[in-house]
């Protein structure tokens, strides 16, 4: 019964190879029924997350009365105007403010949040334990807790619906995971190179920029992804901050917060395939992230819960 | 230390020290001040109150209900997703034809993987629109036009999922439900792979079966996961403002409805706050969802404390 196959060869189906002497048709048997088992729960929960995925993308190409009428007809209209439609709606603008903001406040994010990290993790100070402690506290409270007085100290400063404001608020918000996380990577990096550097004469500055930080990559690409998965889906912070404060005051809603708002007003106006081409193109990005660096995503969430 | 390391210390925390104070723990501290207050937010001049804000939100029917929905989540969101969580990560990492050690991966096993976690970059805006379409109280929602199509529900007189007061929260549920599993089935997953080999084909030798190995080795050994998983999903739990803002009917603003009865802390404090403007009716709000929170965090790590298992 045991047939000669190679470790690593798959076995083929209904004669499993077992290497472990065991009764014969017990272990085997369990074997098998589990796995069909297995295979069945774990294809019924794929087919849960890919199909109603997919049928909201097939939904964009289907016409409002085909949407209302029942759930699986099949798209009719196949052209990609919807798709325009929905960019000039507010797609367009929602998705540039997102990236405006997220150009700045995710690499400011990390340059700060590494700096006070770095700072903490290597250098001994009168209040460094206290400083550190009142950065991640910060991650224990929920941000509820600030909304009122943050509302009003960024009114008071003159920076509600500004994109400067917005950059500057989620740069203060994601310091504790970022401090937390970078001092636990600084702490294991070698002392010896920093030694070295000093030795050669590098000033402190210096050896942070040239020396320390690229030692720090991996860690920098694992917080910078939570930190921008977790800025491109923040939703409380600009709902709150990002109102336009008068008439005149231009909207610059970040993408969640414009697809909630296309879809109060698709309910009274009723083109539902513009609200879902346009949850489609807030997908695509998400997606094409995802499958490219699909390890680094897993790992750096995972992880970031972790530590 | 010499001065210059001083400069180079101060000059380094300066910016990201100034921010974090700014906008995170003044605000933070300011809402414990403007809770004793009955400050409306437009004027500058408040008078203050004491403790009446708390006396009041125990008082007010909405918000005492939505602390109830809150509790609801934080018992059912947390369980539902570990256990599903731990299934799949179970029948992924033993669910494969039997070999050597008893446990043997499922074939596909890193596709499902990065299949199921893929809800978890999606925004929750994106998972409410999304849910508002499969939900759609008519044939033209899929679950409807599926249950339709199965003769499980009337044609003529399909659910109203986010509309009937008994289901709203289980339909809010669902997607967080939808939205996690993945997540904690890689987390879960990646702690079960850690677990040494050798420890599994020494109890297949003591002629252990597959769920025994699950439970008297897998288990224990994923204890530590499975409490911050149990944390993690708590604070999901207390917060669920933007599903439930978005896919329910709104009770003047941000959702709550049918009735209040998907309402939870965090709507009931923003419709306070920027609908209603009573700002420091909100923050007395805001610091009892702290209380909370704090609350739940020690007694989840108290209750689920085991002793640490090296290995």
């Amino acid at each position: 019964m045991s047939a000669p196959i190679k470790e690593s060869a798959p076995a083929p189906a209904g004669r499993p190879v077992t290497k472990v002497p065991v009764r014969p048709g017990d272990r085997r048997g369990e074997g098998v029924v589990l796995n069909v088992f297995s295979h069945g729960f774990l294809a019924l929960w794929a087919l849960l997350i890919v199909l109603p995925l997919l049928w909201l993308v097939l939904s964009s190409f289907k016409t409002d009365t085909q949407i209302g009428g029942s759930a699986f007809g099949w798209p009719e209209n196949w052209t990609f105007d919807v798709f325009a439609r929905a960019w000039d709606r507010g797609i367009g603008d929602y998705f540039l403010n997102t990236v405006i903001v997220l150009v700045f406040s995710v690499p400011l994010t990390m340059l700060f949040g590494s700096m006070a990290a770095y700072v903490l993790a290597r250098y001994r100070f009168w209040g460094n334990r206290l400083l550190y402690y009142f950065f991640v506290a910060g991650a224990m409270f929920p941000v509820f807790l600030a909304l009122v007085p943050l509302f009003f100290m960024v009114k008071r400063l003159d920076m509600l619906n500004t994109y400067q404001g917005l950059i500057l608020v989620y740069i203060a918000y994601s310091m504790p995971f970022t401090v937390f996380f970078m001092h636990a990577f600084f702490r294991t990096l070698p002392t010896a190179v920093f030694e070295a550097a000093i030795l050669d004469g590098a000033s402190h500055t210096r050896t942070f920029f040239q020396v320390m930080l690229p030692m720090a990559k991996p860690g920098l690409i694992s917080v910078g992804i939570f930190n921008t998965l977790g800025q491109w889906n923040q939703f409380i912070l600009p709902t709150v901050l990002m109102q336009p404060q008068s008439g005149d005051d231009p909207e610059r809603y970040l993408l969640t917060q414009g697809l909630i708002q296309l879809q109060q007003q698709q309910g009274y106006a009723s083109d539902l395939p513009v609200l879902f081409a346009g949850v489609t193109i807030a997908m695509i990005p998400m997606l094409v992230v995802y499958l490219s660096f699909q390890r680094q995503v897993q790992a750096g969430l995972t992880s970031a819960t972790l530590k | 230390m010499r001065k210059g390391q001083y400069r180079f210390v101060a000059g380094f925390l300066f910016v990201p020290v100034a921010l974090y104070l700014i906008f995170v723990i003044w605000p933070y501290i300011q809402t414990f001040g403007y809770s004793l207050t009955d400050w409306k937010g437009q004027s500058q001049t408040f008078g203050f109150v004491g403790l009446d804000n708390y006396r009041k939100l125990f008082q007010d029917d909405v918000f005492v209900k939505a602390i109830w929905h809150n509790i609801l989540f934080l018992v059912f969101i947390p369980v539902v997703t570990i256990l599903l969580a731990l299934f799949f990560a179970f029948m992924l990492n033993a669910g494969g034809r039997g070999r050597a050690g008893g446990v043997q991966g499922v074939a596909g096993a890193k596709f499902y993987k990065i299949l199921y976690f893929f809800p978890q970059v999606l925004s929750l805006a994106i998972l409410a629109v999304l849910f508002n379409a499969v939900y759609r109280s008519d044939g033209g929602g899929l679950l409807n036009g599926f249950l339709i199509k199965l003769g499980l529900v009337d044609a003529d007189r399909p659910v109203e999922w986010l509309n009937e007061p008994n289901m709203v929260l289980w339909a809010l549920l669902l997607v967080v439900v939808w939205h996690g599993v993945g997540f904690y089935l890689v987390l879960f997953s990646a702690a079960m792979q850690s677990i040494p080999r050798d420890i599994y084909e020494a109890a297949l030798i003591d002629g252990a079966s597959r769920n025994q190995s699950f439970f008297r080795i897998t288990l224990p050994l994923l204890w530590d996961s499975v409490q911050t998983a149990w944390v993690y999903l708590g604070i999901v739990a207390m917060d669920m403002f933007v599903l439930v803002s978005s896919m329910t009917q709104n009770m003047g603003a941000y959702g709550g409805g049918p009735d209040h009865h998907s309402d939870v802390m965090s709507t009931v404090m923003m419709r306070n706050f920027l609908y209603y403007g009573k700002s420091g009716y909100a923050c007395a709000m805001g610091v009892v969802m702290l209380l909370l929170t704090l609350v739940l965090s020690v007694v989840t790590l108290r209750a689920t404390r085991r002793e640490r298992i090296e290995f």
